[in-house]
């Protein structure tokens, strides 16, 4: 017996999403991914997930924080709770100057404008800038959410060669010259100088000067982009190129890694001119950022010993930062390599030959440990052979289990490849974001 | 007081995505029809959650091994928990698809050739000569699985020998046998069967994915596939297609619910693919489409199953 209400042949298609031919076509492969679906299992605590960057905010003097917090609703209620200017609280953008001198960079509170996170900075600046087609040009690899910034812009990313000390201001030149010879328009050189993510290395001051003069000879303004520099583990600040160059950089800063990324407060310094389009920008995204967010910091900075704090954070990134790379040292296979990060989060870590960090997902999860596979941090499909793994959440034995888990892992992987040979079909290029997880995944 | 139905969802697999949603979605379909419908998750929590407040009923929807393949079944079924969905043998009969596959050929059902290996074999026999030997025994273009699996996770098609290795890496990553199987080109079809009192098989759900492939992103991303139910075809066609589905059903001595995902070939042979014992039901799912097009609600039908589920688990308790 069958229960049915027609024959076929008066059938009517459905696509079960009535908008699907009004979409943008900025919108068109917006779709979901079996590699980024991988991550909610990682969120599971069975599952030792290296994989997200989330700061241990739990190391946060936090009955300190509820007692601030609660007293700044007493007494600054009304206005804690109430509209802010576009720009952001004066206060705060006076203590941000203060922040922002540890590296080196004078600032004028006027020119700093404050954002729901410095993500939200990012996007600001290629919005005022960028026009469909327009070339930005970044680290190879670089931070997803910077490359997803860039493609909901229609910027055409260039992936600029980078080393053990960053990016390379040869290649860099010549992904300008190759990027004008072709009737293009460099916009925009994106990077992330200290302890950059995903691949944990850092450019040295002379590095830095070359980066500069590339973009000052060339007239392109450089973004950079700062969240780290207060996470070095020797407790020394890298002098910022900001520091340097006051009209041709937009810096971009944050409280997610040394305060708490749930606030959502980063900022933008930059020049006069460029800052009052990021001010009107801002207040039509999204009218002004979050007076209580900025309060809470503003309080924080003021009343917390927060450069104490940034010790504790500091040591306990250190003692997970060693975890990782001695359980690696012990534990990897051969032909495994990895870069070694003197602050933030991240370590790079490149397979041996012939395996494949996308492919390998899946067992991964399987054994209970999850990774960032390397193509998430790239436009035109490279990084296969790679994986970020994070070491800011997890506690140090977690670390280790985690790594004694995924070397494993990678053994398995690799009899299989001496069974089948080296994987010879790269795959579709993953989407920006088809291949990371959620922020809040730790 | 409203029954209390625990709808069990999400794992530790690849498609626990999937399965969340899915569970969301029945356990609020549950709420609508009177039922107190309530999610929990497959870990240390649930043998509690089974034992400090029995349910009226569960309704177990983890997809991938635990919860198809029999084992959360039988955890339900030792506990004496009534549960909606095939018994731990029909699990078992049916997530492997290579068996599935077996016994609907024994009664006539067709089904591609096929043969299962684990990656033992390939490393200890030498893979490129076997996998010479199975593209001469069944030809191209072939479909490379996970034999355990679903969501399409891990499958290719292959066109040509050099494809192979890829693909076999791709579906190892998450099974240990990998199923490699002729392909047969056709109308791609899912069928599903209802069974409250008698067996029912509901409107034929044709999938015509945009990109040729019903992968994942096709799977679930809404407005990149084109659904007719009922299906496009002669209306003979129709009720053999169901009428496979029925026996597929039957054969594998599955209950209450089942989803046969089938091909129907130019000459409107129907042809068995693989079976689902928690079909799943997101927004974009098959079985929710075939149940709107059916006389049912899905409301009626969780209530009907729910309340023969617990009528079972009082029988045996007594």
């Amino acid at each position: 017996m069958s229960s049915q209400s027609s024959l076929g042949s008066a059938s009517v298609g459905t696509r079960l999403d009535p908008w699907v031919s009004s979409y943008a076509e900025r919108a068109r492969g917006m779709t979901t991914s079996a590699i980024r679906a991988l991550f909610s299992v990682a969120s599971r605590p069975e599952v030792v997930s290296l994989a997200g960057g989330s700061p241990f905010v739990a190391a946060l003097p936090l009955e300190e924080m509820a007692d601030n917090i609660a007293k700044m609703i007493r007494e600054q209620g009304p206005t804690a709770l109430q509209y802010c200017t576009g720009q952001g609280d004066e206060v705060l953008r006076g203590q941000i100057c203060d922040v922002m001198s540890l590296s080196g960079i004078h600032g004028h509170p006027d020119d700093v404008v404050i954002t729901p996170g410095s993500q939200m900075a990012l996007d600001l600046t290629v919005r005022v800038f960028c026009d469909p087609g327009d070339v930005v040009l970044a680290e190879s690899p670089s931070y997803v959410g910077a490359l997803g910034v860039f493609a909901s812009y229609q910027c055409d990313v260039v992936h600029v060669h980078t080393d053990l000390n960053g990016m390379s201001a040869e290649a860099l030149q010549e992904a300008i010259d190759l990027a004008r010879s072709q009737g293009k328009k460099p916009k925009l050189i994106y990077t992330i100088p200290t302890y950059q993510n995903p691949l944990g290395v850092t450019q040295d001051q002379s590095r830095r000067d070359e980066i500069l003069a590339v973009a000052q000879r060339n007239k392109i303004l450089l973004i950079e982009d700062d969240p780290y520099c207060l996470l070095g583990f020797d407790g020394e600040v890298p002098r910022a190129i900001r520091a340097r160059d006051a009209e041709g950089v937009v810096y971009l800063g944050s409280f997610s890694k040394t305060v708490a990324s749930g606030l959502r407060v980063g900022w933008a310094l930059a020049p006069h001119g460029i800052r009052e389009k990021l001010v009107q920008a801002s207040e039509a995204s999204v009218l002004c950022p979050s007076n209580y967010s900025q309060f809470t910091i503003s309080n924080y900075l003021s009343t917390t010993d927060w450069q104490g704090q940034l010790k504790v954070f500091r040591e306990l990134y250190r003692e997970r930062r060693d975890a990782l790379l001695e359980s690696m040292d012990q534990l990897m296979p051969d032909g495994t390599k990895w870069t070694t990060p003197e602050g933030g989060f991240f370590s790079w870590v490149t397979l041996p030959d012939g395996l494949d960090a996308t492919a390998m997902l899946p067992r991964a999860v399987s054994a209970l440990v999850a990774y960032v596979p390397g193509t998430g941090f790239y436009v035109d499909g490279q990084g296969r052979d790679s994986m970020r793994l994070s070491y800011s959440f997890p506690d140090a034995d977690r670390i280790r289990e985690g790594v004694r888990r995924l070397s494993a892992v990678i053994e398995t992987e690799m009899e299989l490849v001496e069974t089948f040979g080296p994987s010879s079909n790269t795959g579709a290029i993953p989407r920006i974001g088809q291949s990371t997880p959620a922020p809040n995944l730790p | 007081m409203n029954k209390r139905v625990l709808v069990i969802a999400g794992g530790l697999s690849a498609e626990r995505d999937v399965s969340v949603r899915s569970g969301r979605r029945i356990a609020e379909d549950l709420r609508e029809a009177g039922f107190d419908g309530v999610v929990a998750d497959i870990d240390a929590a649930l043998i509690g959650a089974l034992q400090d407040d029995p349910p009226a009923c569960a309704i177990p929807l983890v997809h991938g091994a635990a919860g198809e393949d029999g084992s959360l079944q039988e955890v339900l079924q030792s506990f004496g928990v009534g549960f909606v969905g095939s018994d731990a043998d029909g699990c078992r009969r049916t997530f492997d698809k290579a068996v599935a596959s077996a016994l609907m050929r024994e009664v006539g059902v067709h089904s591609p050739a096929c043969v299962a290996l684990p990656q033992s074999m390939f490393r200890d026999l030498g893979a490129p000569a076997l996998l010479g030997s199975v593209c001469e025994q069944l030809g191209l273009p072939l479909v490379v699985k996970p034999n355990r699996g679903g969501s399409a996770l891990g499958v290719t098609i292959v066109t040509s020998p050099e494809e192979l290795p890829a693909a076999m890496v791709a579906a190892f990553a998450y099974s240990d046998v990998v199923l490699i199987q002729r392909h047969v080109s056709g109308t791609e079809i899912a069928v599903a069967v209802i069974e409250v009192g008698e067996a029912v098989a509901l409107p034929v759900v044709e999938i015509v994915p945009d990109s040729g492939i019903y992968d994942y992103a096709a799977r679930y991303t809404a407005g990149s596939t084109e659904f007719f139910v009922p299906a496009r075809l002669e209306g003979a066609v129709l009720q053999a297609a169901q009428d496979v589905a029925l026996k597929v059903h039957s054969t594998l001595g599955l209950r209450d619910w089942s989803r046969s995902d089938l091909i129907v070939d130019s000459e409107g042979t129907v042809w068995f693919l693989e079976a689902n014992v928690a079909p799943g039901m997101t927004e974009t799912s098959l079985v929710p489409q075939a149940v709107l097009a059916s006389d049912f609600t899905m409301g009626e039908l969780l209530g009907e199953l729910v309340e023969q589920a617990a009528a079972r688990a009082a029988t045996i308790a007594t």
